[in-house]
């Protein structure tokens, strides 16, 4: 009756097996690496860097154990940190040869020791938490009653624009927060004024009302514009932040959303706050200025003879020089939008660019007057300027124009991007800060990981002691579910802070319930006087209705946390919700298959090694008749 | 080994009066510390500043005290934390304060306690030998009453939840004794964080929902036998049935509390001062727990009348070939 079929085996097997691979690379430690990532925005890097940083390292006499592209950086890991230090120089001087502007950021960092083919089946290391790390956190809050507020006044002057240019006239329009109302003589003009902005601008909603003998038609932002706008702003105040904080030369930055308003920024190994807030919160600049092409300013751009008077040299994203004058036509200010998209008769790919009313109005005025010169599209970061793009005017444009022209997509998500992250769509202001030390995050792990071990030997020695032979096999039991718990922490890539770590204790400490449970009811079945074989499959059989009630509970409580919890709590309740998942399988299925392997076999099993039965002399005085 | 040699069931009920009262008193008491003294809420939860700092020798915390209160920044407290070594200084934050203050307040106190140390710093953003910034967190005041109103919602569906899968797998009795019961040891637990004025942080509160799961989770192996008893005893009384459910649950009772422990102890000796508040709410929290699922949980349900047709009702309609405790043994 304790026989478990061959596939029950095979999953705990499989199970195991699984277990292991992802454990595994935990336990490998780290190595020193160096990580090059773009300090540009303008700059992106592709697979081709990886051989050019081989052969510098192979000029330089270096050996790397590998050099690899991942998508946005090249790692390259070495064996000790002399050889790191040596690397970092050698690249550094071989890809920026100007030290006051470099294109790339050399980091150091640290890479899991694990072997490649580990890292082949996407088998990697736990995520360490900052508090385990050292560095720094901020959360910080987007202001989005100045982004709803900025698009509402783009909204205005498009109404304005629209007005005029269907010469409907209007007794004044006044914005208040989010809402727009405009003011009519006659009820003819309103109806007119209304039909036209209701198919101009989809993302208002227009309410008629009479004041005195004025007409009003009050316009305010749809819910799903709204929501719209607002998640545009968070998206873009993302990109922003990844821009900035590439600069910062952190390896690994972690800058995500959280809740609707919220952005965390986290930033493992930097130590110095001020530095980094003081990046965070810089603004970058994008400015639009004509391109001068008179014959000295190419030859200037050739270098063959000075910059003319009124102009300044820039460089663009491929390093070619261009002549730009300095006077500005438009600033990143007056840009609301900047989508990629597709050509609607050539069909190639395109940057739709949209600006506000005041804009649109110097973007009339200028491009009627330049039409076949060319326009340059600028954004400053530090200081220093650097050409997005510079397409040819081709006709008056109005509030919204595009840019065309041999793109390819990825081009034109590109330019977008770039044109989008000049600036922060809302302003962003730091509500929660922490800094932590390396030293301290060093000693937080080793605090933990003694807390999960001594826990840990404790219970098993006492289990091994009171329960014998049953009380080994809970002890396989939890430590199998240490296992998997530690190798689903790793598939899942989540984070493992120190409460994460508190919850792999406690959670140990819950998971031996459900053995108690087993051994205890076992014992009793053997106490009533069952046979060896049925106590067993009893024992289990009975114990398995607790178990799951009692998991479940505590399940539901783990979940109220991962559902409210933030920050250290969710970390805890994450940790706490699977381990209670796999303590079931661990507890149950795997100690069951591991009896179910030593005693199942035996037909005519006498005793069980489950420590002392004892029974009481009267045993009969006790145990009530049982009825049928 | 065995450590329960119990010859007949231990007659609980008979007493459950005087534990009820005894839970009354102490629940009272815990109500009492938490409406007079209060709960030290960390700056999580108030907004604030917090600045760890590990000293090249041990700290003198009345000097570093002294040296900040010169500095008039508020209820400045300076303690120990973990070691002589360690000092933490927490600075409550001036309502209406910029984030650019923060930095400059931080910077401030880090100055003095350099200076206090005989090596004043040489300016701005230098450090010194001396003292060395472990740690500095800044929390601004809306995330804290968030986090309050985030962890009293998650209370509730802690409640409702579990109320709603005991109502539906015992019997409406049992779901309200069991979290009554649990409650009482919440109540308990921020009583003693009140009375000893503990700092209150987010692990705490974790901690503190993690218990109430855990000991809803003891009352329910309670319930589970005392189901048992009402099926396989035709003859026993509701009394005997739960003395019954109790004597047979003790040994795993203590058993499972004793290793959960073993395990929070471990916390608390090795786990320094980050995990203490964590490990020392659980510790309350396993100790009551035992206490109110067994003596209190119990007892409720008994007030509240369950009867053997509450739950063997449930039994006839429960055709589930899986369920152990479907087929009553005969």
């Amino acid at each position: 009756m304790n026989r478990y079929p061959a596939w029950k085996y095979a999953i705990i097997a499989i199970a195991l097996l699984i277990g292991l691979i992802y454990t595994l690379p935990n336990f490998f430690g780290e190595a020193p690496a160096v990580q090059v990532s773009s300090a540009k925005a303008t700059l992106k890097l592709d697979a081709a860097i990886a051989p050019r940083i081989d052969d510098v390292l192979a000029k330089a006499g270096l050996k790397a154990d590998f050099v690899q592209f991942d998508g946005n950086s090249v790692k390259a890991r070495f064996g000790d940190l002399d050889a790191q230090r040596k690397a970092k120089d050698a690249i550094v001087s071989a890809l920026n040869p100007d030290p006051n502007d470099p294109s790339y950021i050399v980091a150091l960092n640290l890479l899991s020791r694990s072997p490649q083919w580990l890292t082949r089946l996407h088998a990697l290391p736990m995520f360490l938490g900052l508090d385990l790390r050292g560095g720094v956190y901020f959360l910080m809050q987007v202001d989005m009653k100045s982004a709803l507020t900025k698009k509402a006044e783009a909204l205005t002057g498009d109404i304005r624009t629209l007005l005029r240019d269907k010469n409907l006239r209007h007794a004044g329009i006044t914005r208040d927060a989010n809402n727009v109302e405009i003011r009519f003589r006659d009820r003819e003009t309103m109806t007119a004024a209304r039909n036209l902005l209701a198919d101009q601008l989809p993302d208002l909603q227009w309410l008629e009302g009479q004041d005195g003998t004025d007409f009003k038609l009050g316009g305010s932002l749809k819910p799903e514009a709204m929501k719209r706008v607002q998640d545009s702003a968070i998206t873009q105040n993302i990109t922003t932040l990844h821009n900035r904080v590439n600069e910062l030369g952190v390896a690994e930055p972690v800058i995500q959303q959280q809740g609707p308003d919220r952005v965390v920024v986290q930033l493992p190994g930097v130590q110095d706050t001020a530095k980094a807030k003081d990046i965070i919160g810089r603004t970058a600049t994008l400015e639009l200025r004509m391109v001068d092409d008179s014959a000295e300013a190419i030859a200037a751009a050739t270098g063959a003879g000075p910059v003319p008077f009124g102009t300044e040299r820039f460089n663009d994203r491929n390093g070619g020089p261009l002549i730009v004058k300095r006077q500005v036509v438009l600033t990143g200010d007056n840009l609301t939008d900047a989508q990629p998209g597709f050509d609607s008769q050539t069909h190639e790919p395109d940057v739709n660019l949209t600006v506000d009313a005041k804009g649109a109005r110097i973007m009339q005025d200028v491009s009627r007057e330049n039409i076949g010169k060319r326009m340059a599209i600028l954004l400053f970061e530090k200081g220093k300027g650097e050409v997005v793009t510079a397409p040819v005017i081709r006709g008056e444009l109005g509030s919204r124009f595009q840019i065309t022209g041999r793109m390819t997509i990825s081009e034109a998500n590109d330019t977008a991007l770039l044109l989008r992250a000049g600036s922060l769509a809302a302003p962003m202001e730091i509500i929660e800060e922490r800094t932590v030390g390396p030293s301290l995050g060093a000693e937080n792990i080793l605090k933990g990981f003694h807390s999960v071990m001594w826990g840990f030997a404790a219970i098993a020695l006492f289990m091994c002691l009171y329960y014998l032979l049953f009380g080994v096999i809970s002890t396989l039991a939890l430590g199998f579910n240490l296992l998997l718990l530690l190798a689903l922490l790793s598939m899942l890539q989540a984070t493992l802070s120190l409460p994460g770590i508190a919850a792999i204790a406690l959670t140990l400490g819950m998971a031996i319930d459900a053995n108690v449970l087993i051994n205890e009811r076992v014992r009793e079945e053997l106490r009533g006087g069952a046979s060896a074989q049925k106590a067993i499959h009893d024992g289990y059989d009975r114990a398995w209705a607790t178990i799951l009630d009692s998991n479940v509970t505590t399940l539901i409580a783990g979940l109220a946390l991962l559902v409210f919890g933030s920050g250290p709590v969710r970390g805890f309740a994450v940790v706490h919700c699977l381990g209670i998942l796999t303590s079931m399988f661990s507890a149950v299925v795997f100690s069951r298959g591991l009896v179910n392997l030593w005693y199942g076999r035996q037909k005519k099993l006498k005793s069980v090694s489950i420590g002392q039965v004892w029974k009481p002399a009267d045993a009969s005085a006790n145990v009530p008749a049982k009825t049928t | 080994m065995e450590f329960f040699r119990i010859r007949r069931d231990i007659p609980f009920m008979r007493h459950a009066l005087v534990f009820n009262i005894i839970s009354a008193v102490t629940f009272l008491a815990a109500v009492f510390f938490l409406a007079t003294r209060g709960l030290h809420f960390s700056i999580e939860f108030t907004g604030g500043i917090v600045m760890e700092a590990q000293y090249a020798k041990a700290a003198e915390v009345d000097k570093i005290r002294e040296k900040l209160d010169a500095l008039q920044l508020g209820d400045a407290q300076v303690a120990n934390f973990g070691s002589t070594r360690d000092v933490v200084v927490r600075l409550p934050a001036p309502p209406g304060t910029k984030k650019d203050e923060q930095a400059a307040i931080v910077s401030k106190v880090y100055a003095a306690m350099c200076a206090a140390e005989g090596q004043p710093l040489a300016g701005p953003g230098a450090s010194c030998e001396a003292v060395k910034q472990q740690r500095v967190d800044f929390v601004g005041p809306q995330v804290g009453r968030e986090l309050a109103v985030d962890g009293a919602k998650a209370l509730a569906m802690v409640i409702v939840g579990i109320m709603v899968y005991l109502a539906i797998r015992f019997e409406w009795k049992f779901a309200v004794a069991a979290i009554v019961a649990n409650l009482h040891d919440v109540v308990i637990i921020l009583g003693f964080f009140a009375f000893f004025q503990w700092e209150f942080n987010l692990t705490v509160l974790a901690a503190v929902l993690a218990v109430l799961g855990y000991s809803v989770n003891e009352s329910v192996v309670i319930f589970d036998r005392i189901r048992e008893a009402f099926r396989r005893y035709r003859k026993m009384t509701t009394h005997e049935v739960i003395d019954h459910a109790i004597t047979s649950t003790m040994s795993r009772t203590v058993i499972t509390h004793g290793c959960t422990q073993a395990m929070v102890l471990s916390m608390l000796i090795f786990g320094g001062p980050t995990l203490h508040g964590f490990a020392i709410a659980l510790t309350i929290g396993i100790l009551f727990g035992i206490y109110s699922s067994v003596f209190v949980a119990a007892a409720i349900a008994m007030w509240l009348g369950v009867k053997r047709e509450d739950l063997i009702k449930a039994a006839t309609k429960d055709v589930d070939p899986d369920d152990p405790n479907a087929g009553a043994v005969v």
